[in-house]
């Protein structure tokens, strides 16, 4: 086999790919067999090369390479598709439904709290702060007694989104890596779930304050 | 009975399969040490082109196995099974190089002792009868083993002198029932020995005990004498380990002239490594790229290679544990 003939069996290969026909199982183990036997074919040219020798090999190598990947695409998307019609429905409307009705009532919970402070004199500044932290606690003291994580089960997004699921997002994963220690457990790993909101959550508050500035 | 172990731990092959093509691929820093041009390839960079570490550690394993088996004119389907392992999660490198390679597969974890492991699994199938061939590999990449075990690679620490520099490379070995080549008569199955070290930076003491151990039982299981051997080689003890390993030998009365580490030949002293090589690779490619070109030059008859991988996870040293250390051992002749 030299390279005028891999060229060959390459361009070929490259029609029926752009075919993107659904080959027979037999015919598409054939050329992969086929691919395999050329690939290693130029990488040992490859290896005993140097330069710009090197080089022309690994160009030819990594266009069989991409061959691999595409020529069994449409036995991929054929197969999936198979398993999507065969995969159990998730229950949408009563998934939308229990994280409105929990996560609503978590906010209703937040609003009568807030009332309560206001009625005992608070400003709604204060009233504010005092109910988020009030909030946080309850999140936090749930995930410590292991009733928020049922509780999410059930909500799903109706539990997260409100600050009693970032309260849970820390306070578990402090739970969690506990065992590793306090250095590489806890203090390593207590925003594993809550990073991200943190890191972007203060990025886009930035943003939307710069923005703010310059239009006001 | 059974009737081809020997002794304790020992497995006699009396059919005696054969390595009949191995190649190694490594990265730069490899290339630039003493075996530099012994390594059937040489990678420019240690992404090999690719996106991420981990699938250049893919790449450099998958490379190593298409060569041996084109050195020898066979396919990947020539093959009834592939024994591959490295060090990352799940052994992710050896599971997409089966995946390309489509032939029957088992994975290894044996951390840095798999190139051993493999060798001697390849043997029993071979000698049962299972298997008329079988590659074997085993890879690690010291980027991806230090941001698994250890810390990002960018972050500003001191090694401690203790400290082993994983080797970023793959070694391969075409294995087969009938041939021409490297002779595997026996293997030494090691046990699991943990005198209480738990320093992830310093596998070489950890380890030291467990190769000791197994090349006891091997020359008791056998009734050899170290002097029976050209060369008693140990995967990546290091040069901590290595002087600890004598020290244990020593005290016993065995002679350590033929010893060596396979750790120590990969780097030179001047490539800042402090102890020497480790992972899953260092022991392959210096097996594959050197030893067995040695031994087909006539420079050794009889070796005895001692794969040695401390068998921890950063879980279990973060919660406190010890490292728990395996030794495995191939004879090689020719």
């Amino acid at each position: 086999m030299d390279e005028e003939l891999i060229r060959q069996n390459i361009r070929q290969r490259e029609e029926l790919i752009k075919q993107n026909i659904l080959l027979a199982e037999q015919e598409l183990t054939k050329l992969q067999q086929e691919m395999q036997k050329e690939h290693q074919k130029v990488l040992l040219w490859e290896s005993r090369a140097t330069g710009a020798e090197k080089e022309h090999f690994q160009g030819l190598r990594k266009e069989i390479e991409r061959q691999q990947q595409r020529i069994s695409l449409p036995q991929q998307i054929e197969y999936q598709s198979t398993a999507l019609l065969l995969a159990p429905q998730t229950t949408i409307v009563k998934n939308v439904l229990m994280a409105f009705f929990v996560g609503g009532t978590i906010c209703l919970t937040g609003q009568v709290i807030m009332n309560a402070f206001l009625q005992a004199g608070l400003s709604k500044l204060e009233a504010g702060g005092s109910t988020s932290a009030l909030l946080i606690f309850l999140g936090a003291f749930l995930t410590g007694l292991g009733y928020y994580d049922e509780l999410g089960k059930i909500a799903g997004a109706g539990s997260i989104v409100p600050i009693t699921g970032f309260a849970n997002s820390i306070v578990s994963s402090a739970m969690e890596f506990k065992r590793e220690g306090f250095v590489y457990g806890v203090g390593a790993r207590l925003f594993t779930v809550a990073g991200p909101v943190l890191v972007y959550g203060t990025m886009v508050s930035m943003l939307v304050g710069l923005i703010y500035y310059f239009l006001r | 009975m059974a009737q081809k172990k020997i002794g304790k731990q020992t497995i006699q092959f009396s059919s005696v399969p054969v390595i009949t093509s191995a190649a190694a691929v490594v990265g730069p820093m490899e290339g630039q040490g003493p075996l530099g041009d012994k390594y059937d390839m040489v990678c420019e960079d240690t992404l090999v082109g690719e996106r991420t570490w981990e699938m250049a550690e893919q790449k450099m394993m998958q490379y190593s196995m298409e060569l041996a088996l084109e050195k020898r004119g066979l396919l990947a389907g020539d093959l009834d099974f592939y024994l591959a392992g490295d060090l990352l999660n799940q052994i992710i490198c050896a599971n997409f190089t089966a995946r390309f390679l489509n032939t029957p597969f088992l994975g290894l974890y044996g951390a840095c002792s798999t190139m051993a492991e493999g060798l001697c699994l390849a043997g029993i199938l071979l000698e049962g009868g299972f298997a008329e061939r079988i590659g074997v590999s085993a890879s690690s990449h010291h980027d991806t083993a230090e941001r698994q075990y250890r810390s990002p690679t960018e972050l500003g620490t001191q090694r401690p002198m203790t400290a082993q520099w994983t080797v970023t490379g793959s070694g391969s070995c075409v294995v087969e029932r009938l041939g021409e080549g490297i002779k595997l008569t026996h293997a030494t199955v090691g046990k699991i020995k943990d005198l209480g070290v738990s320093n992830s930076n310093d596998m070489g003491s950890a380890m030291a005990p467990a190769a000791f151990d197994t090349i006891k039982t091997h020359l008791q299981d056998l009734g050899r004498k170290v002097e029976d051997y050209d060369l008693i080689i140990t995967g990546d003890l290091g040069l901590y380990g290595h002087t600890l390993l004598k020290e244990l030998m020593q005290k016993e009365g065995y002679s350590t002239e033929k010893l060596n580490d396979c750790g120590i030949l990969v780097y030179d002293p001047k490539q800042d490594t402090h102890s020497g090589g480790s992972g899953c690779g260092c022991s392959a490619v210096v097996l594959t790229a050197h030893l067995l070109e040695k031994m087909q030059k006539g420079a050794y008859r009889r070796i005895l290679f001692i794969g040695t991988g401390a068998l921890l996870s950063p879980l279990s040293v973060y919660q406190g544990e010890t490292i728990p250390c395996i030794a495995h051992g191939v004879v090689l002749e020719t």
